[in-house]
């Protein structure tokens, strides 16, 4: 032990130069103006009480970690307020490259089961938030229709909405986050 | 007599499947106000920006131009009392009108069904056509029960009017337009701290760990405390609503506090203000009031109830 600081490197090999390329070709097309003011990070609600450190992910994008940013259970804290964009100096879409990143990890297998779950239900009934009994129940009772004029009744309507997630690969995305998480 | 203003109704997934009061709260509103309210058949979730948004563009985008094509076979602007379906069809209406790439895939993905996005209509809140469209002198006349001395703290939300640059809807940082028309309610405004935060259920966050998203409501809750003290919190948007009204039993259950807050949708408010009493709508069958077997505080509210 020569020396009392940590040094900690990082690796190159870990940094992928055309993450951030993908992030401004997608819409986040200010990200590399970010002079890391943290402004973000100070007026990120989710930030105050979690470990979701706004000017970090964005630092880290530009770095090109990938693999860190992606697998990180973290970019899921963002409750897409939009308040960091709204006062960001460089007017950097902030919550559009989180989100922009949320849909590659997605693509890299990285969804939470709850988040698995709840697209099922909008592949299944066109809803992500389906109809109940009870839910019918009170419906009648305030005088509404029981089922509500939407696909919940329109059989054909429901077919057509389902046949455009087959199209997109919607629901292979989501059984293959279901595979990727099973092989873990 | 000029014509009655039409919409097209977008219900989303909230309003009609855990809050129906605010469907029969719009329908009495609109009605009161002469705007017409038409049922959008056969749409589907918006869907959610925060959740399908994140998982992917495409599916979002071509999930609600679907949606978006019902309004435009009608040829009627399209009207929705919820942030979150807001977002997904305003947002997506812009980006399609915009963003030419997009509006090719998505072309592609709606050619299966037989549909195509034009962009010919306009998505709005039911906060534009209330304050746009009938304008606050129209509601004021309308109002037949102030609701005096009802302490009222506010939560607008995040997605009507963010981001300012692009929805040009109101000033977000100092906004004015949803508490002008919760006022003509007669009920007194209570500033507090945190107006403008998030209820902590967007972006898939309540999905993805509910305490964290209890937190950010319970800072509001506390701020409105600080500030005095509120006897209701009315908002524009029903995933709001359901935050910070089921919120309340969540976050007793979760970290032990107790609040007692009334919640209410605008429309809500206005259909009390307009005279309605609250079992036309169902005010009562707030989830907080199913949960926790109690009614809301009608002596608070001014409101006496037979019985």
């Amino acid at each position: 032990m020569t020396d009392s600081i940590s040094r900690e490197t990082i690796d190159s090999d870990e940094m992928d130069p055309d993450f951030v390329d993908k992030i401004v070709e997608a819409g986040a097309d200010r990200i590399r103006t970010c002079i890391q003011c943290g402004t973000c990070s100070s007026v990120c609600p989710s930030g105050r009480r979690t470990a979701f450190r706004t000017r970090e992910l964005m630092r880290k994008a530009l770095l090109g970690l990938k693999d860190e940013v992606l697998s990180s259970p973290d970019l899921w804290l963002c409750a897409t307020c939009l308040t960091c964009l709204e006062r960001c100096p460089r007017q950097i879409k902030v919550t559009d490259a989180i989100v922009i990143m949320r849909n590659m990890a997605v693509k890299e297998g990285y969804m939470l089961p709850q988040h698995r779950k709840v697209s099922q239900k909008l592949i299944q009934t066109g809803h992500a938030v389906p109809i109940d009994e009870a839910n019918q129940e009170m419906r009648k009772e305030l005088g509404l229709q029981e089922i509500p004029p939407t696909v919940h009744s329109h059989k054909d309507a429901l077919k057509d909405v389902k046949r455009i997630m087959e199209e997109t690969g919607f629901n292979d995305l989501v059984e293959g986050a279901e595979m990727e998480k099973d092989s873990k | 007599m000029a014509k009655k203003p039409q919409f097209m109704h977008f219900l989303g997934c909230i309003i009609p499947h855990r809050y129906p009061s605010i469907e029969s709260a719009v329908k009495l509103v609109f009605e009161d106000l002469g705007m017409e309210l038409l049922d959008m058949e056969g749409a589907s979730c918006c869907p959610a920006p925060g959740v399908f948004g994140s998982f992917d563009r495409v599916t979002w985008a071509s999930v609600s131009a679907r949606n978006l094509t019902i309004a435009e076979a009608a040829g009627v602007p399209i009207t929705t009392g919820c942030n979150g379906c807001f977002a997904s069809l305003w947002d997506a209406n812009y980006e399609l009108k915009h963003d030419k790439e997009l509006r090719k895939s998505v072309n592609e993905n709606l050619a299966e069904i037989g549909r195509e996005f034009k962009g010919t209509i306009e998505v709005t809140h039911y906060v534009d056509a209330l304050y746009s469209t009938a304008g606050l002198e129209k509601i004021k006349k309308h109002v037949v029960r102030p609701l005096k001395g009802v302490r009222m703290a506010l939560h607008p939300g995040c997605h009507w009017m963010r981001p300012k640059a692009i929805k040009k809807k109101d000033d977000s940082e100092n906004p004015h337009i949803f508490r002008e028309l919760c006022e003509v309610s007669g009920a007194e405004y209570v500033p507090y701290r945190d107006e403008l935060i998030c209820c902590g259920a967007g972006g898939a966050v309540r999905t993805a760990d509910v305490k964290v998203a209890l937190e950010f409501t319970k800072q509001k809750f506390e701020s409105i405390l600080e500030a005095g003290g509120a006897d209701i919190i009315v908002t524009p948007c029903p995933f709001c609503e359901l935050q910070l009204d089921l919120g309340q039993v969540e976050i007793q259950k979760h970290f032990g506090d107790e609040f007692n807050f009334d919640i209410m949708h605008v429309v809500e408010l206005l259909a009390l203000a307009f005279g309605h009493e609250p079992e036309e709508f169902g005010l009562d069958t707030h989830l907080q009031y199913a949960m926790r077997k109690n009614q809301p505080n009608w002596e608070r509210l001014g409101i006496k109830t037979e019985g």
